[in-house]
């Protein structure tokens, strides 16, 4: 394949006009033993989120064994299936030093942002998805994919600096549209024709481009910021482009289903949470097996999770504070019938990965997913002993399978691990008592 | 399909954006705003920073819809906007865009481009809306024609980016359309090309507050005048400019006490104001939560979808009938038994069926006064499956009072309070618990007394007299005001000195595009007075902001931003 680099061979044949040129098919795009590309590059390994809401009941959720084959308590029995390629970390804290207890935001941001909040319109800054992203999906058509469980577009936990959110994706139907719909190249069509509009368009940019630039010559220093950070938009815009002239590498396991014909139904009953959840996912799956994206995140709540029982009169946040302890179980009962679907919906997560072949192994094998949420324990909104799981070998650096116990220790070495896992430089990562560099290395291969 | 050019008629796109003002009221002419000499009483005070600020989705909506028709479909592109000093408006000016957003903008701008060249279908008979949007004809379909792109991206160009064009920009625009036209053999998907270009560019998504000495004030900074017709008709229409207010500033008219006065005047005598107030008040009023809020259907079953839709729709069809047609003092907006009534709402009212929306006056007997009644407060602050007074005391001081309910220590024990209790079956019973509780009296205490009057209403905004069945307790008090009844808390609001100044704060920052600073307070205090002896008319208020000194001046030295009042979610447990 060495002499026949499709890029290579496109770029010199188009040059500003269409092509047709027919290419191998399926057969030939892993190689011999379907661990790597077919021209030798490795499979991508990705990066991936999940966030869920209002933490656990440390009773019935957190394993009483250390390492593998740890128990599952009766919160998180439904990780049976998937225990095999997840870890769960507990006992891992968030320090707030001076900072206030942020109800359901301290514990988030500073697991996904190193950084204490100050106040409740305090945003994160960079998010460890961003952080990660800039270093290993800088050529997929979308640097992250963000989508929510809850139909909100404001649920996300994916910040590209203090002023800027990722957009939720919430709409089955415009994110298969987004994902699959005109501008979607099919990796594995045995032909390329270059667009003649894409082309046009790119050229369209250099204009909008420079009238960007002198934009930036007129405002102030903080919104030059803003304007220098659309700039960078509007380049990548220009790459996308670019990228979309360019046959793109045969993806053996990408097939996008039919679109979705309709939404959910508004609501937080969890019915349609999981209902959305299921749809949301499976379009993630398809999108990363289709190389559109390698970092992506999916929430089942908002940060104060809104999710009602069918019945019940008080959402899961309201129960986690005005449920009364049962007194035999010696837990929220309610409060952990809600947790208890959460982490069904983080095994179907897992599991819709796990089951997708890619080469000789799954699309899990080739990603680390990093869960985690805002409070261990809601009712007092404690954020001391944040649960956290990941899933996935992260392309055989990762061991699977074990609980680990953090003694206290600061819950950002996990995210700290994970930007080690995709060789990014940083010394350390966090702030103040949450500043580490020292990674979790019994996961580690 | 309808088409319209404003090529064709600028009248008549005049009418299209007012449609939905047509539909919501009888869309008589504005009456004119009072000429109030408290204008002058406002001049004297500091103008506001030059401010980047983003157009909002509904800015954006209205932009696209003045310039190419209001049948296009636009999708959903933009992102949340963080609700800064109470407003989503205010967010837009420190808010960023990212490469992702950017993306969407993108593919929303040629979807509108496509729709804007399209060529129609006879056999679905759809007409070509290029005929009515470009206004000139090729000579040739698949060749270029410079002078005819020239002449559309000129006029179109003009209106999207709120000024005229430069040469070099017409130059590089047509350029592109030339080049699109060859390269595609098609001149109007050249031009499509470029239409997306226009509207993915920055000239266009942000709208920047660009400044020049004051020649009348040596040593200050004013708008340009450009970048002033902006800010009025993104205050006034929710929109961008249109071609006579352009004039307007190309004239110099804008500079002129008497220019500025007649064109402000006609904005707030246009249909168009309304989507401007609704706009307003749909931020104001925090009713971006409809999206996604949603009622046990066990508990509600006659809540739908479209019953919430219909809920903020008839608000805010009360509020442009009561403010702008009725010219009625804005304080009666918590008294007014007027209202609009559709099909999906009248069953939970428990009125006569309509078909459409129809006009309705609530019998004096039928506790509902004011729009603190009506569905859209009642249920957004609740949960689904029952009512909180809680929340809906919350949201009555920080949306309405622009006052901050704290939030509550995030180790409280709650246990003291938790449900059920079989002995408790109201929410006054409920939350004494709360009350008697120290740690949680506090916020409860500024909270509860407010909401429990409303407690008449369940959590879908149905009326009751008991909680299973116990007679409801609605007395309570505001600030000091007492009341035993939903209709005393109206008017216990009604009478709140900060319910006026409140709304003149939101409407200042509304205006100017961004939050309040200290430096803001004498012209708010100001405005306040004027917006008094007006009666509290909503439309002198605008007038009076909009040909304010401080609107058009500069100041050099951003302040501050004020702390926000509601930049927290949920806080007091509800």
């Amino acid at each position: 394949m060495n002499g026949f680099n499709r890029r290579r061979v496109l770029r010199g044949m188009l040059d500003g006009t269409a092509v047709c040129v027919a290419l191998p098919l399926l057969n030939c795009f892993l190689n011999g033993n379907g661990t790597a590309l077919a021209d030798g590059s490795k499979l991508p390994v990705r990066f991936g989120t999940w966030q869920w809401g209002l933490g656990l009941n440390r009773a019935v959720f957190t394993p009483k064994k250390v390492g593998a084959n740890f128990d599952l308590p009766e919160e998180i029995a439904s990780l049976a299936p998937v225990q095999k390629h997840i870890n769960l970390f507990s006992n891992f804290d968030c320090f707030r030093d001076a900072a206030p207890n942020l109800c359901h935001k301290t514990g988030w941001v500073i697991m996904r942002a190193g950084i204490a909040p100050a106040n409740q319109g305090d945003l994160p800054g960079e998010t460890l998805d961003v952080t990660i992203a800039k270093k290993i999906s800088t050529t997929t058509r979308f640097q992250t994919l963000t989508a929510t469980a809850t139909g909100n577009v404001r649920d996300s936990y994916s910040y590209e600096n203090a002023k800027s959110v990722n957009i939720a994706d919430w709409s089955p139907m415009q994110f298969y549209a987004k994902l699959f719909g005109e501008d979607f190249q099919d990796p594995n069509l045995p032909e390329f024709k270059p667009s003649a509009r894409t082309m046009v368009r790119k050229s369209v940019l250099t204009g909008v481009l420079d009238r960007t630039k002198e934009l930036t010559k007129t405002v102030g220093a903080e919104d030059k910021a803003r304007i220098d950070q659309y700039f960078s938009g509007l380049r990548d815009l220009e790459r996308q482009f670019d990228q979309q002239l360019q046959k793109p590498e045969p993806r053996a396991a990408c097939h996008p289903a039919k679109a979705p014909t309709e939404d959910a139904k508004p609501g937080m009953d969890h019915e349609l949470v999981a209902q959305r959840h299921k749809l949301m996912t499976e379009l993630m799956v398809m999108a990363v097996a289709c190389d559109q994206t390698r970092v992506f995140n999916m929430a089942t709540s908002a940060q104060q999770a809104a999710t009602t029982k069918p019945g019940y009169d008080k959402p899961h946040h309201t129960a986690t504070h005005e449920e009364p302890i049962d007194a035999q179980l010696g837990y929220q009962k309610e409060v952990s019938w809600f947790i208890r679907r959460e982490m069904e919906l983080w095994a179907e997560y897992v599991a819709a990965f796990a089951k997708f072949k890619e080469g000789d192994g799954t699309l899990l094998d080739n990603m680390l997913i990093y869960a985690s949420t805002d409070q261990s324990l809601a009712r007092l909104h404690q954020i001391d002993g944040l649960p956290m799981f990941t899933a996935g070998k992260a392309g055989g650096k990762l061991k699977t399978g074990l609980h680990l116990d953090g003694k206290g220790g600061a819950g950002t070495r996990l995210g700290y691990t994970a930007m080690k896992v995709f060789g990014l430089d940083n010394a350390s990562w966090g702030t103040q008592s949450n500043n580490t560099s020292k990674e979790i290395g019994e996961i580690l291969v | 399909m309808r088409l319209v050019s404003r090529f064709t008629s600028v009248g008549v796109l005049g009418l299209v954006a007012g449609i939905g003002l047509a539909a919501c009221s009888d869309s008589a002419p504005n009456r004119p705003a009072a000429k109030t000499s408290a204008v002058t009483a406002v001049t004297q005070y500091a103008g506001t920073p030059a401010r980047v600020r983003r157009m909002t989705p509904d800015q954006y909506t209205n932009t696209i819809s003045y310039v190419f028709g209001d049948d296009l479909s636009i999708g959903e592109p933009f992102a949340p906007l963080p609700r800064t000093d109470g407003l989503l408006a205010s967010g837009a000016s420190s808010a960023g865009m990212t490469a992702g957003e950017l993306q969407q903008l993108q593919r929303s701008a040629s979807q509108i481009a496509a729709q804007v060249v399209d060529k129609g279908n006879p056999g679905e008979r759809t007409s070509p809306r290029r005929d009515f949007l470009v206004p000139c004809k090729p000579a040739a379909l698949d060749a270029v024609d410079d002078a005819c792109a020239a002449k559309f991206i000129k006029q179109t160009g003009r209106l999207l980016y709120r000024h005229t064009l430069s040469d070099a920009t017409v130059t590089d625009l047509v350029g592109s359309a030339r080049k699109g036209a060859t390269e595609l053999k098609d001149f109007y998907a050249g031009l499509a090309t470029v239409i997306e270009g226009m509207l993915i560019d920055p000239g266009v998504l942000l709208i920047t507050d660009t400044a020049e000495s004051d020649p009348n004030h040596p040593g200050k900074k004013r708008l340009t005048a450009y970048a002033l017709a902006s800010r009025l008709s993104f205050f006034l229409w929710d929109a961008a400019p249109d071609d006579a207010l352009l004039k307007a500033a190309e004239s110099g008219a804008l500079y002129t006490k008497k220019g500025r006065a007649a064109a402000v005047d006609a904005m707030i005598a246009s249909p168009r104001l309304a989507a401007g107030v609704r706009a307003f008040f749909d931020d104001m009023f925090g009713f971006e939560e409809f999206v996604i809020t949603a009622k046990d259907p066990k508990t509600y079953p006659m809540i739908t979808g479209q019953t919430l839709v219909d809920a903020r729709e008839q608000t805010l069809r009360t509020v442009t009938d009561h403010l702008i047609t009725r010219r009625g003092d804005y304080r009666d907006l918590f008294l007014t038994r007027n209202t609009f009534i559709s099909p999906t709402l009248a069953p939970v009212y428990g009125v006569p069926s309509t078909t459409g929306w129809s006009p309705y006056e609530f019998p004096a007997d039928a506790h509902r006064a004011g729009i603190l009644s009506q569905i859209s407060f009642l249920a957004l602050h609740s949960h689904p499956a029952r009512s909180s007074a809680t929340k809906r005391g919350k949201a009555l001081r920080e949306l309405l009072l622009c006052q901050r309910v704290p939030p509550p220590p995030p180790n409280v024990d709650f246990s003291a309070v938790e449900n059920p209790d079989p002995t408790l079956r109201t929410a006054r019973e409920r939350l004494t618990r709360h009350s008697i509780n120290p740690v949680c009296a506090g916020c409860h205490k500024i909270t509860d007394p407010i909401g429990l009057a409303l407690e008449t209403f369940d959590g879908a905004g149905r009326y009751r007299e008991a909680e299973k069945g116990v007679k409801l307790d609605t007395s309570g008090s505001l600030d000091g005001k007492t009341f035993n009844s939903s209709e005393g808390l109206g008017q216990a609001l009604h009478d709140h000195p900060q319910l006026a100044s409140c709304l003149v704060k939101r409407v200042y920052s509304f205006g100017t595009g961004g939050p309040l600073s200290a430096a803001d307070t004498p012209a708010v205090e100001a405005l306040s007075t004027a917006f008094a002896q007006t009666g509290y008319k909503v439309p002198d208020l605008l007038r009076m902001i909009a040909l304010s000194d401080a609107f058009a001046e500069v100041v050099e030295i951003p302040p501050a931003p004020a702390k926000s009042a509601a930049a927290g979610q949920h806080q007091v447990a509800q």
